[in-house]
């Protein structure tokens, strides 16, 4: 009877709890769901499970140290985090980074790129019912966590883009195996493709279901492939671009529908887009020194400075405020995930339960990224 | 429009406001109460067009606080920083979330973090925090007994 009370609100709907421990977050995230029947009322998320409040820790690391705080907030995008903090400190200190850097840190951002899009994959095809592709999914990331290994030492947390270029040069292997994965992963995207993306039951899942229009998604913050599902041009890459991505010929994928199958046909274009970067670099990789010479400690002077980057997810930023000191002042990250979970509740209202997973799910959330 | 054009604009509607052209983006600081008109003005000038809140953030300088609007227009491609500062005794802004749906939960997160009350917020509890949780904690004055990376 005391639970009946706890779940049932005055007008008989019905509140449940999705987390914070549920297959279906991917992280410990609570949802607090008001339902009437089986259509959704109302979503309320109860975040901080895994807050560790990064920003405050930064304040007493010094500027080498902070970047490694970073790979534990967007885990799935670590090299692409450190590459957000290793630009904003190198704008305060004007380091200019050897082009050989440049290079070896787009192919790293964009093989990161590509095995986080491949774990969303698998993990989105389990989320709505298909077993399979998780293994698929798991099979081609750890071809790229190998290529990882040997070149920075870790699987996850990277630690591997340091202010003034990147910590270690090359393995040896990286080029041969690169290329190796490279031409394995063309003829896994289209097995990818037949596979789900042109299942009918899968797509009677995705289409009409977690509708954003785009007016709607730019005021939600939203960015990354939520953004670009409902066709508005948002590629940090291509807007701001940084290290070299202005010399490179990719497209940024355009979707119009803003559905949560416009938002996965935009990840898995993005893929090729990848990979074609990767061919484009790969070759050509400058020699040179891999960092530059700068002092063992850094200050930065005294000032603001921002930077932004396009991870897996969508726009991250780290704001730098100096004073001139050892440690920042102050520093803001700007999570993609955080403004990408702000849409939920929105897209929710009024859909099934059974399609809530389908919608989490496209919106590609990595809890510590948000919780920070 | 170029950070000239912007400086210009703005002066036209909000005189008082202090303008540092240094960094990369325009910045604006301006008194917490004259962030709201200023907010619509931003947000519905259709020159101006900012309607991507991109970053919103408290700053403790120990004197006062300020909260920080980094602002785009996915029209223009434009960028803007605005800097409103507020009493540290008795932060109190007006919330923009009728303007930008993102600042509700960015609004919350700065309420949890600085202590900073966002007036007519329509949800504004503690976001990471528990709700019986005491303090401040990005303040500058916050006692934090158990930091553990101290230098």
């Amino acid at each position: 009877m005391q639970y009946e009370e706890i779940a049932t609100t005055e007008e008989g709907n019905l509140v449940i709890n999705v987390g914070p421990q549920h297959p279906a977050t991917h992280g410990v995230m609570h949802l607090v769901i008001t339902m009437n029947g089986e259509t959704i009322l109302n979503v309320e998320p109860h975040l901080g499970y895994i807050h560790r409040s990064i920003e405050k820790m930064c304040e007493s690391l010094s500027y080498r140290q902070f970047i490694y705080s970073t790979s534990r907030m967007d885990y799935l995008s670590s090299h692409i985090n450190n590459h957000g903090c290793a630009l904003a400190v190198e704008k305060g200190l004007q380091i200019e980074v050897p082009e050989r850097a440049k290079v070896i840190r787009i192919l790293m951002d964009e093989l990161t790129r590509i095995a986080s899009h491949v774990l969303w994959w698998g993990a989105m095809a389990m989320d709505v019912g298909a077993l399979t592709p998780f293994f698929h999914a798991f099979r081609e990331r750890e071809l790229i966590n190998d290529i990882m290994e040997e070149t920075c030492g870790a699987r996850l947390t990277m630690n591997y883009m340091v202010p003034g270029g990147v910590m270690t040069d090359l393995h040896p292997n990286f080029v041969k195996k690169v290329k190796e994965f490279v031409a394995f992963f063309r003829t896994k995207i289209d097995e990818y493709d037949t596979l789900v993306t042109y299942n009918v039951i899968f797509q009677e899942r995705m289409k009409n279901v977690g509708v954003i229009s785009a007016a709607d998604a730019v005021s939600f913050g939203c960015t990354g492939p939520v953004l670009r599902a409902c066709g508005v041009k948002s590629d940090i890459r291509k807007l701001a671009p940084y290290d070299g991505y202005e010399k490179l010929n990719f497209e940024e994928p355009l979707e119009t529908a803003g559905d949560s199958y416009a938002r996965y046909l935009v990840r898995m274009r993005e893929l090729r887009e990848s990979l074609s970067i990767i061919d484009q670099l790969i070759d050509n990789i400058p020699e040179g020194d891999f960092q530059a010479k700068t002092k063992a400690v850094l200050k930065l002077p005294k000032g603001e400075f921002y930077s932004r980057v396009e991870t897996a997810r969508g726009e991250f930023g780290v704001y730098i405020i100096s004073e001139g000191g050892l440690t920042p002042y102050r520093i803001h990250f700007r999570s993609p995930g955080f403004a990408n979970l702000s849409c939920l509740n929105h897209i929710a209202k009024g859909q099934k339960i059974g399609d809530l997973v389908a919608m989490m799910g496209t919106l590609d959330l990595v809890i510590p990224d948000i919780d920070r | 429009m170029t950070k000239e054009e912007l400086k210009a604009k703005l002066t036209e509607f909000n005189p008082t406001a202090v303008f540092d052209e240094a960094g990369e983006w325009l910045n604006v600081s301006i008194e917490a109460s004259e962030w709201l008109p200023l907010a619509q003005q931003l947000r519905n000038s259709a020159e101006l067009d900012f309607d991507f809140l991109f970053s919103v953030t408290g700053v403790d300088w120990k004197t006062h606080l300020t909260v920080v609007y980094h602002l785009r227009s996915i029209k223009h491609g434009h960028i803007i920083v605005v800097k409103a500062k507020c009493d540290r005794a008795k932060p109190e802004i007006e919330t923009v979330c009728n303007i930008w749906k993102t600042a509700e939960l960015n609004e919350r997160e700065a309420y949890d973090l600085f202590g900073i009350i966002f007036l007519n917020h329509p949800d504004l509890r503690r976001l990471f925090l528990t709700d019986d949780w005491e303090g401040w904690p990005l303040r500058k004055d916050y006692v934090d007994e158990i930091n553990i990376i101290k230098l």
